[in-house]
């Protein structure tokens, strides 16, 4: 933990118009960690992680990603370094297929064997993916376009790897599955995760670290379990 | 300059009401009446794929920034000054065999280079800095852009001495040489297809499969297709979405620039005014496939060429237009969308 962070964001601010959404947002993601970035609805989680996707380009503060600044870049930049994102909604490509779906996630990769192997190892972790393969993309149903939502996503072979609400729109049990694959697949690749969530109760559980966004401002932040245990955040966000 | 533009403006309306006829081998000879049809569906199907790939131009840029691209046509007219300046350059006029073959495909891609670099250059300067705008700001921008290509080409062409007393000005129709004479290839019973029609089917055809192949199959036209369907979520795979757009502009305006020559050989006429014709026949034949849809261009342009040979033939040259734009007003009215535009609708 005394290492250099992964990410270090530092005084992040983002408005729209005269609207300022982010008021000055810290926070750092070592490497192998599993964080999280929990909050109210329109706190501004997903405004944070597409200032740090450099999607929003207005954004201003300091975004380092191992070492280096990428306040500066264009998206696809951040990308070839290994910092990609899972956005809110999935965002599938509806007229592409599934197969062409994953094959635009490792855009940045020019190793065709080593694709093809990374097709056939998400359709392991995902076995509904291998079966749908020649369907289009915007046929499968909300938690299968998560599930190649985030496939996709890997295929780019991150570093580290955002993931904005995942859970949403899907069924508790199939949460839980798709959070102990991801978890345990990206673990066994040294794939370090920043999480952002509605359902703070599961994220809590499985993160390391986690922080907690109120109104375009870190609020709290600390270990899993201490926010768990954390009055104001059962209160809050777990409802008792 | 302002005048020119205003000039050109009139010139091209008046093209357009008295719609030159397309050359009819027709009107020669004693022919049965299926022969007549026949014959005419030689030309319009001839002219409907020259017309499909410039409306493949207007789709696939319309598909990727939701833009109708109105400056199309009028790139397509300075596409044709540059072919005819070429031929002049490197006297392609006369040169038969093997050399004249040699001659025409140089001229084809030289022309398909600048029509693609010249549209690249298009979107560049006048539609990228509008990226954020509305979408008003880059129409309005596509019409500007159009205005400075027409008086291009009139700067190009030679400028209006007595436009409106009979024509025999600089800015006058000029012929494009018979780079392919217009003799018959081969006749079908008594129908003849001409060297001419050979021509549009050997550039056409084969550019149709090559790009329907690198849309469907290739890095770059997977791309497309997800920069047309969700450009942000394109950005967070790591394409470079203005790339891509810059690639969809100089692919479109390529083919433009084939479309062109081909275009100039097969009517032998150009002028500065072309360019609204050839944008019109274009956008409507686009519009009523299914804007955004490649089939449905290739097919919309088919059914525009096929009903203006028809109505030439059957009708009278000046009722044309009037039956086109009918038609897109009819197919409009019960298959908004166009042809094959579906519900879910797909672009590029
Ligand atoms: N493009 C935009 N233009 C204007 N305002 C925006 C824009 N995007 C976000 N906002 C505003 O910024 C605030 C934060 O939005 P954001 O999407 O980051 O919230 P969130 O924490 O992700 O919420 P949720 O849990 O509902 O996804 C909201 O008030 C929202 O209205
Ligand atoms: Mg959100």
């Amino acid at each position: 933990m005394s290492a250099a962070p992964l990410l270090r964001v530092a005084n992040l601010k983002c408005a729209f118009g005269r609207a300022e959404v982010l008021h000055g947002v810290h926070l750092e993601v070592h490497a192998g960690e599993i964080v999280s970035l929990i909050g109210a609805n329109g706190a501004g989680k997903s405004t944070t992680l597409m200032s740090i996707s450099r999607i929003h380009r207005q954004a201003t503060g300091c975004i380092e990603f191992d070492g280096r600044s990428i306040a500066g870049m264009a998206p696809e930049q951040v990308v070839r370094l290994g910092l990609v994102q899972v956005p809110e909604g999935r965002r599938i490509f509806p007229r592409l297929t599934v197969r062409e779906n994953l094959e635009m996630g490792a855009f940045t990769r020019t190793d065709r064997a080593g694709i093809a192997e990374d097709i056939d190892r998400m359709c392991g972790m995902f076995p509904i993916l291998r079966e749908r393969a020649g369907q289009l993309g915007g046929t499968l149903s909300g938690g299968e376009q998560q599930m190649l939502a985030i496939a996709r996503a890997l295929m780019s072979r991150p570093r580290l790897l955002m993931m904005d609400e995942p859970s949403m729109g899907i069924a508790p049990l199939l949460v839980a599955q798709i959070f102990r694959t991801v978890r345990d697949v990206l673990r066994a690749q040294g794939v370090t995760i920043l999480l952002v969530e509605q359902n703070a109760n599961a994220a809590l559980r499985m993160s390391d670290r986690a922080y907690v966004l109120e109104t375009g401002n870190v609020a709290l932040s600390g270990t899993g379990a201490e926010l768990l245990r954390d009055e104001r955040v059962r209160a809050a966000y777990l409802g008792h | 300059m302002l005048r020119a533009a205003a000039a050109a403006d009139q010139l091209a309306i008046l093209a357009l009401a008295r719609a030159d006829s397309l050359p009819a081998f027709a009107s020669d000879g004693v022919l049965s009446s299926s022969e007549v049809f026949s014959q005419q569906l030689v030309t319009g199907l001839s002219n409907g794929m020259i017309i499909a790939l410039i409306a493949i131009g207007y789709t696939m840029v319309y598909g990727i920034v939701e833009l109708i691209n109105f400056a199309h046509g009028d790139l397509c007219m300075l596409g044709a000054f540059f072919a005819l300046t070429a031929v002049g350059a490197f006297a392609l006029e006369g040169a038969g065999g093997a050399g004249g073959t040699a001659g025409l495909v140089a001229l084809l891609l030289a022309t398909a280079a600048f029509c693609g670099a010249l549209n690249w250059s298009i979107n560049r300067l006048a539609y990228r800095p509008l990226r954020s705008a509305s979408k008003l700001s880059l129409l309005v921008s596509a019409i500007g852009a159009s205005f400075v290509l027409v008086n291009l080409g009139l700067f190009w062409g030679g400028l209006p001495m007595e436009v409106f007393a009979g024509g025999t000005s600089a800015a006058a129709p000029k012929a494009f040489p018979a780079l392919v004479e217009p003799k018959p290839a081969f006749t079908v019973g008594d129908v003849i297809v001409s060297r001419p029609d050979v021509l549009v089917l050997a550039v056409t055809v084969p550019l149709m499969l090559a790009l329907t192949w690198l849309v469907r199959f290739t890095k770059l036209g997977k791309a497309m297709r997800a920069v047309a369907q969700n450009p942000t979520a394109a950005s967070l795979m790591g394409i470079d979405v203005e790339r891509v757009i810059g690639a969809t502009f100089f692919i479109g305006g390529a083919l433009g620039g084939f479309a062109t020559v081909v275009y100039s050989i097969y009517n032998q006429t150009v002028g500065f005014q072309m360019g609204y014709r050839m944008g019109m026949d274009a956008f409507i034949a686009a519009v009523l496939g299914g804007i955004g849809n490649l089939p449905g261009a290739v097919l919309g342009g088919l059914v525009i060429g096929v009903v203006r040979a028809m109505s030439d033939g059957y009708v009278e040259a000046r009722w044309t237009n009037a039956i086109v734009f009918g038609l897109l007003i009819l197919i409009l009215v019960f298959r908004p969308s166009g042809l094959l535009g579906a519900k879910l609708r797909e672009k590029v």
